[in-house]
């Protein structure tokens, strides 16, 4: 086990220097000339010039290059334009408020989607299970910005069922502001993860083991949620942990929307005010922590299935 | 020498099959018929046969409700909200075509390198692709869609250059199945270049997984414009788009104007709709194997 995972953190490296790579020749040859933007649109020639020497932007690429790891190593991504506040540290406010909204969200997408899924699959070919496919697939043809406008404006602006807009930095009274958000955040997940997770549970209906347990007379609601259900882990934890990204930074248009002051909000920010070096900061680290929950994953994969071996 | 794994009188039976078994379900061809609808009316729209009066403005007349003269009231600046809508057609279908074409394009050809060579072409595909998965989508998208500022280019690229992952992935997977079956060793052995047995050997039979992915990308595309739209990154202002007609609302809503974001949504609801359930009977008509999603 412990050869398994230093073998699997040897194989991160080659893609964080990628993802360093990447963002680097995004943001600094594709993007155009930062000092510019930076300067806004008076600057003369030589403003431009001297904050140019300033970010070290006049230096040749390898240097820039080296700079930029130099500030993911040290975790210093320098300061917001826009702001002026340090990134790393408004990165940390922000961790707080988006896992707040976004954990609650996720575990209780994962518990309704489970058990719906485990439902259709139980009444496969009916009725009930074909419409609820189209059903589903209806949800997921609305666009997520379409469920927050309607959340937000029936259900807190008419009905008054929820603040419209708002955030409290006291654990407890913030859920009041979180309560609207979650509720939008689960309903969106319903329609693809009750598809994929049926699928999921079909696949292994249609395993031996199954057909065993049939033989053997045990009863279908227990075949589903013993055996079907743990065995079904493994592409489970897949989904969970692909929808992890969303933990952290899937939550922007939420944010925007209820002024939530987490990592979503603050990229939705930065590219209102087309803030160059948060974006680039927030694009780095929602790769390292899409990076860190694969790499979780696949330990978790290892613990949960015997068969995977220490490759 | 073996030929092929399969007689030559069935080779297209893969193909007949799938038609037959759409040609049976109700629910996809009606699919198929809305998703031809929306092409013939972006179409239409744009050699400006209907709805040409998409741009007129009118500033005495804001906000009207639906009635006779406007069947889905007006915006703003007194425009037809209908006609607005029908020629945000144009820009989700170009959207939706341009660039999961680019996608795909994209996916397909750097699959096929590195399924087909191996070694350390595959190794460098791999790693880039891995690369950039591990940047969250809507980071990537919203990045490129920043860096090379708002445009319908803008959309075609960033949609292009960020959801070609999956499809490259699938297409490597196959390539590297199919180089050792006895078909691509006999072409081999009759001295078919790579470059033939690349592209006149081994994609023709993986073509139907690029048309299944093509439709899951195009949905993604499409939801894809209205997000970035809202983010000030999708289209130019005055270009109809139900991204735009979407982030109107944000201020039509409180006015209780309503007519625009139910526009732009059923608009969009029915083409992604037909597109879901479209994709959905071509899986289970090409991939006999898979069960139903």
């Amino acid at each position: 086990m412990f050869k398994y995972v230093v073998r699997r953190l040897l194989y991160t490296i080659p893609i964080l220097f990628g993802v360093t790579l990447l963002t680097f020749l995004l943001f600094h040859i594709a993007g155009g000339d930062p000092a510019a933007q930076a300067a806004g649109k008076h600057a003369s020639a030589e403003e431009i010039a001297l904050l140019k020497a300033q970010l070290g932007l006049d230096r040749p690429l390898h240097q820039q290059y080296f700079f930029y790891l130099q500030q993911i190593a040290t975790f210093d991504f320098g300061r917001s334009w826009a702001t002026k506040q340090n990134i790393s540290s408004m990165f940390k406010a922000g961790l707080g408020p988006t896992l707040s909204l976004t954990l609650p969200a996720f575990f209780l997408a994962v518990l309704i989607t489970i058990s719906l899924a485990l439902i259709l699959a139980h009444l496969r070919g009916s009725w009930v299970d074909r419409l609820s496919l189209v059903l589903c697939l209806a949800m997921m043809s609305i666009s997520f910005l379409v469920y927050i406008l309607a959340g937000q404006y029936f259900l807190a602006y008419q009905f008054s069922l929820f603040p419209i807009s708002g955030w409290d930095p006291d654990p407890i009274l913030r859920w009041t502001y979180l309560a609207l958000p979650i509720l939008i955040a689960v309903v969106v997940s319903i329609g693809p993860d009750t598809l994929f997770f049926r699928t999921v549970f079909l696949d292994e209906i249609s395993q031996d083991y199954v057909r065993t347990a049939r033989a053997k007379g045990l009863a279908e609601g227990r075949i589903l949620f013993k055996h079907v259900l743990r065995n079904a882990l493994i592409p489970i934890i897949t989904i969970v942990v692909i929808r992890m990204p969303f933990l952290v930074m899937g939550s922007l248009l939420l944010e925007a929307f209820f002024g939530i002051p987490g990592l979503g909000g603050i990229m939705f920010q930065a590219i209102q005010n087309s803030d160059f070096p948060v974006i680039k900061a927030m694009t780095f680290i929602g790769a390292l922590l899409y990076m860190f929950f694969q790499l979780f994953s696949d330990i978790l994969y290892a613990a949960v299935d015997p068969k995977i071996q220490l490759r | 020498m073996s030929q092929s794994q399969k007689p030559p009188a069935r080779r297209n039976s893969l193909w007949w099959d799938a038609l037959r078994h759409l040609r049976r379900q109700p629910l996809a061809m009606v699919s198929l018929g809305v998703i031809l609808f929306y092409v013939g009316l972006a179409l239409l729209c744009s050699a400006g046969v209907i709805f040409t009066d998409y741009a007129l403005v009118d500033h005495n007349r804001p906000y009207q409700e639906p009635s006779w003269e406007n069947w889905l009231g007006t915006d703003i600046f007194g425009r037809d909200v209908l006609a607005r809508a029908a020629h945000g057609s144009i820009t989700s279908l170009s959207v939706g075509f341009v660039g999961t074409g680019l996608a795909l394009v994209i996916g397909t050809l750097l699959g096929a390198l590195a399924g087909y060579f191996g070694g350390r072409t595959d190794d460098l595909v791999v790693w880039f692709y891995t690369t950039v998965d591990t940047i969250p989508y809507i980071l990537l998208v919203v990045s490129l869609a920043f860096i090379m500022g708002p445009s319908l280019q803008t959309l075609y690229l960033a949609i292009g250059l960020t959801f070609w992952v999956s499809h490259c992935r699938i297409v490597r997977a196959e390539f590297l199945k199919h180089r050792e079956r006895d078909y691509v060793q006999g072409a081999l052995a009759v001295g078919a270049s790579h470059w033939r047995r690349i592209f006149i050997h081994i994609l023709p039979n993986i073509f139907h997984l690029i048309l299944i992915n093509f439709s899951l990308v195009f949905v993604t595309a499409v939801k894809s414009e209205v997000i970035l739209s809202f983010l000030g990154l999708g289209v130019e202002p005055g270009v109809p788009s139900w991204g735009m007609m979407i982030n109107d609302a944000r201020l039509e809503l409180p006015r209780g104007v309503w007519w625009g974001l139910a526009a732009a949504t059923g608009f969009m609801f029915f083409l992604i709709l037909a597109f879901n359930l479209f994709n959905d009977a071509l899986r289970e008509a090409l991939d006999p194997k898979r069960s139903r999603v």
